[in-house]
């Protein structure tokens, strides 16, 4: 269980959280402007609003 | 794929969405008007008339809560329940449950300023109210959860729209914050009295924790929910692009939660709490400004509607302000000008920017877009939007000038020293040269109010009109 000390010490936990935290926002990016399918797919909810103009 | 069936308006519960709208305008003509009186009790200390319910320090917490909770909370209410409804293309879920959350939260808003005016406070800012309010604040809160995530798993359209995310994330977070901030320990059970679950600099960024991000979610995420949905229908147009809009859900979201610590430069909180604050609160103008530039793009190929359309106008000026904010807000959370304008006018200014320019403008587009749809009826005057525009637009400026100059001068007063080292004003001298400047807020202030009061005779105007 010593492995789990290494995690109270901030100059292990703040590189960690950069990497961790950096990476997801690579991953949110990479899924809204990575593939052309998806992106048309995502732009076309944007209509959501205007689709009961009508009612 | 978006689908594209829809049900019958019928269907939509406008019912809750009117009553929460009608006490939205009753707020803010309340809370505002408690803000022009204890704006020239500053300038005029008389005003007091030494009556103990009536001094500042009863009345600012009557003012905020009024205008954060009375006015802006209502139109949360009202924009969030007609939002979902209408995206989700489904009527709300738990009608009896939305009901207690109209009578719950309007019991909180007066409960709240009549503990204020009696004296009774936790000390807490934006969080004044004691225990049993918080309690019943809390029972509040979860009902309209339960009413808005009901309502979203019971939707016919499969997506669900951004702007519900953000309306969703101010309501989780304003939970979690609401929560920590008021562990306290009453004194006895029939007592208002509670001490502090927290203490020393524990309990201050605790406080500051809540206060920022109460700021963040309830006075920014949500707005922008509001934004996202009253900025494309009124344009006519979907948003200019809707992966900015998830980008900028989530960069803000988890932004916003590190900032608090900047409320707290030079104080007993450790230095780097204090740096890490100030790092997030810079990056956090990425997201807010790509939100703002995805607000405003949203007009691209029809700007001629801010010559035309005075509730398009209110919606891009709160834009514009949300934008001036959200710079002038990272460049006061830098260590150094935090030591000039920190304990100033200049922050009151910065708040009122955000509060005046980008929460209550946003408010009043969309409430001048929704009120007609849910009375089924038109705008009684055109006119008197745009009065109502010009008079909200010339307060502000008045307000925030009048802000600048005298926090500036504060700051430079309070730090100024003659050739002995000792200070050179004494901190009545730095009042007495604010005195000008407090008068011309009084006086931005009663522009602002009047342009509500223009608002409230166009919109009774309006719904007696209408065919509900």
């Amino acid at each position: 269980m010593d492995w789990i000390l290494w995690f109270t010490k901030f100059e292990n936990t703040k590189p960690l959280a950069l990497v961790i935290f950096f990476a997801v926002f690579c991953g949110v990016v990479f899924y809204l402007y990575g593939n052309k399918n998806r992106s048309e797919k995502l732009e076309s909810y944007k209509n959501i609003p205007l689709q009961d103009d009508d009612n | 794929m978006a689908t594209t069936s829809t049900i019958n308006k019928e269907q939509y519960d406008y019912d809750i969405i009117r009553k929460f709208t009608i006490m939205t305008l009753v707020w803010g003509v309340v809370g505002m008007l408690v803000g022009v009186y204890i704006a020239s009790e500053l300038a005029f200390p008389v005003l007091n008339f030494d009556i103990p319910y009536i001094t500042f320090g009863r009345l600012r917490p009557v003012h905020t809560g009024a205008v954060i909770f009375g006015f802006g909370g209502s139109a949360l209410f009202a924009t969030s329940y007609y939002v979902v409804q209408r995206t989700c293309q489904t009527p709300l879920f738990a009608k009896g449950l939305a009901n207690f959350t109209f009578w719950g939260w309007q019991a909180v808003i007066v409960f709240a300023a009549l503990g204020d005016v009696m004296g009774h406070t936790q000390g807490r800012e934006y969080a004044e109210m004691e225990w049993p309010i918080d309690l019943l604040i809390e029972v509040v809160w979860v009902a309209y959860l339960v009413v808005f995530v009901g309502t979203l798993m019971r939707r016919k359209q499969p997506h669900i729209y951004v702007a519900n995310w953000f309306y969703l994330a101010f309501i989780l977070a304003t939970a979690l914050l609401h929560t920590f901030n008021n562990l306290a320990v009453p004194v006895s059970l029939f007592s208002m009295k509670s001490y502090s679950l927290f203490s020393g600099a524990q309990d201050a960024m605790t406080q500051w924790w809540y206060g920022h991000n109460a700021v963040g979610f309830f006075l920014t995420a949500a707005f922008l929910g509001m934004m996202y949905y009253f900025v494309p229908k009124q344009a006519g147009r979907p948003v200019y692009s809707y992966r900015l809009s998830v980008l900028h859900f989530w960069a803000l979201v988890f932004m916003y939660m590190w900032a608090g610590a900047h409320h707290l430069h030079w104080t007993a909180i450790p230095d780097w709490t204090s740096t890490l604050a100030a790092t997030f609160s810079i990056m956090l103008l990425l997201p807010s400004w790509g939100g703002m530039v995805n607000g405003i793009l949203t007009l691209s190929g029809a700007w001629d509607k801010m010559r035309t359309d005075p509730i398009m106008r209110f919606l891009i000026v709160a834009l514009s302000f949300y934008g001036m904010s959200t710079f002038e807000g990272p460049m006061m959370s830098l260590k150094d000008v935090n030591a000039l304008s920190h304990y100033t006018d200049w922050t009151v200014g910065h708040v009122h920017s955000g509060a005046l320019g980008w929460v209550a403008m946003v408010s009043f587009g969309s409430l001048y877009h929704l009120i007609p749809k849910l009375w089924n009826t038109q705008t009684y005057s055109n006119r008197l939007i745009n009065v109502h525009f010009w008079l909200a637009t010339i307060g502000i400026l008045l307000y925030i000038t009048a802000m600048w100059i005298s926090g500036i001068m504060q700051g430079l007063m309070w730090r100024a020293f003659d050739d002995f080292g000792n200070l050179q004003y004494s901190f009545i001298e730095s009042v007495a040269a604010a005195h000008n400047l407090y008068v011309m807020r009084a006086i931005g202030g009663l522009f602002f109010l009047s342009g509500m009061v223009v608002m409230v005779y166009n919109m009774t105007k309006t719904i007696r009109s209408g065919k509900v």
